[in-house]
């Protein structure tokens, strides 16, 4: 049992890693073909090797460490920040059981663990997260950082009310806090016709908490230069960006699992293309967000996030409540 | 307050769907316009000799001075023992060409003026009537 438990991991691990290798590709050419551009075209078939290229470039930049920084948080912030985000796809389904065609004598589960609290275990890891950027942005002892770090401070934990909300309408008609439960009670309705303004609070406050545009002020090139990560070279730059990446897949697999149904769909396709499917198709809508909206001004963020999203999350909550109760 | 958000992601989708304008560039060439003026060339006569007589016109019309001719005299017939013509300095504004008595020299649309060092721009006679054996 703990061979396939390894095994697992592994896999998972190596799938996630080359999806985020690869999700930087597909924002890249996605991006640039919203610009009538073409982006990558020269390593490989149209940029197919450009993660790569990138990849290596970054092992071997010279690692800048620049003297003000706070050196323990400085080293801390990097894996404080990715470690969180891969520890999520432990609890995250990727499908029901299977038994590989065939192949393996009993039926496996596609997913490392079932927690019962699942949801809750996706949330705690999403907040701590957040430490890894304040950190960051802190110990770099660089004003630009700093203000990149305070930002995020308060758009992460503004959004982080919303994002919980949003959820709620879901876990209401659920029941259950359990991933796969979930998945498995939207086999005849997905949840998303049930709760359509709790499917667009979860994808705005998932973008604003991927500090994505047009919720980008952490990191906004324009005022900040590079936000919190502005000290940051090498590899530990690239930590923070596998964090965001594997971040955003995180968010598209919670879109999916929470609200389109998992794995569920017509039986042309196997459960697992399904579920990739849509995963996808998340991706997409948070990278083509960021080629269509501009940034939002400090202010406008905190009124959205405290005068739009947190009301309109109770409001959901309650009507849901409420049809829940009377039906 | 929704409709003009919607309306940018179709703005976003419709050129998504469209086709790149971009021209990769050593692979494919966008090319120069018929009036371009881009490096220069010296024309030769049929029996191969170069054109130029030396009169010096486009030394003395050149606004850059970027011309320097060396005049030479070969059976009654004057003609440039050197050309050079500084390719940095040249603002290629085609007086050259306009003065010059027997077409000799003149602007190709060749535009892909960039060198590894300073020398390789400093067009002697040689190169110029290489080009312009190329060009014509």
């Amino acid at each position: 049992m703990i061979v396939f438990l390894l095994v697992k991991i592994i896999v998972i691990f190596a799938l996630v890693m080359l999806v985020v290798a690869y999700l930087t590709l597909l924002e890249r050419k996605v991006l640039a073909h919203m610009q009538i551009r073409l982006g990558p075209m020269f390593a490989g078939w149209h940029g197919i090797l450009q993660p790569i290229a990138d990849g290596l470039k970054l092992f071997f930049k010279e690692d800048i460490i620049t003297k003000e920084a706070d050196k323990l948080f400085y080293f801390l912030s990097p894996a404080l920040s990715i470690v969180p985000t891969i520890m999520i796809f432990a609890v995250i389904p990727f499908g029901d059981e299977t038994t590989l065609w065939g192949l393996l004598k009993e039926p496996v589960k596609l997913s490392i663990t079932e927690l019962n609290i699942g949801l809750l275990y996706v949330f705690a890891m999403g907040g701590l997260s957040t430490y890894g950027v304040v950190f960051g942005g802190w110990s770099q002892n660089n004003k630009y950082a700093l203000l990149g770090g305070v930002r995020a401070a308060a758009q992460l934990i503004s959004y982080e009310v919303a994002f919980t909300l949003s959820v709620f309408g879901v876990v209401l008609l659920a029941g259950s806090l359990n991933l796969v439960d979930i998945v498995n009670k939207q086999k005849d309705m997905w949840y998303i016709v049930y709760q359509p303004i709790g499917f667009l609070l979860f994808l705005i406050a998932s973008v604003a908490e991927l500090k994505r545009t047009p919720f980008d002020l952490p990191e906004a090139e324009s005022e900040l230069v590079a936000g919190f990560h502005a000290d940051y070279s090498s590899m530990k730059f690239a930590m923070f960006f596998m964090a965001e990446y594997a971040s955003i897949i995180v968010c598209s697999c919670m879109g999916t699992v929470l609200f389109l149904g998992g794995w569920h769909g017509p039986s042309f396709l196997p459960p697992f293309v399904w579920y990739m499917l849509k995963v996808f198709v998340l991706m997409y809508i948070i990278i083509w967000l960021r080629a269509t909206y501009p940034r939002l001004r400090y202010d406008q963020l905190m009124k959205f996030g405290w005068k739009v999203m947190i009301p309109l999350g109770f409001v959901n909550i309650f009507a849901t409540a409420i049809v829940l109760i009377l039906v | 307050m929704i409709t003009p958000l919607l309306k940018g992601l179709w703005v976003t989708f419709k050129h998504f769907v469209s086709k790149p304008i971009t021209v990769q560039y050593p692979k494919a060439r966008v090319g120069s316009f018929d009036r371009y003026r881009g490096l220069q060339a010296i024309r030769r006569n049929p029996d191969g000799s170069i054109k130029c007589v030396a009169c010096g016109l486009c030394e003395a019309v050149c606004p850059a001075l970027a011309i320097k001719i060396e005049i030479g005299e070969h059976e009654g017939r004057r003609y440039p023992i050197t050309y050079m013509l500084d390719g940095y300095r040249c603002i290629y504004c085609g007086l050259c060409e306009d003065v010059c008595p027997v077409n000799a020299i003149y602007l190709t649309k060749e535009y892909e003026n960039v060198r590894y060092t300073k020398e390789e721009l400093m067009l002697d006679k040689n190169t110029l009537l290489k080009r312009g054996e190329m060009v014509k």
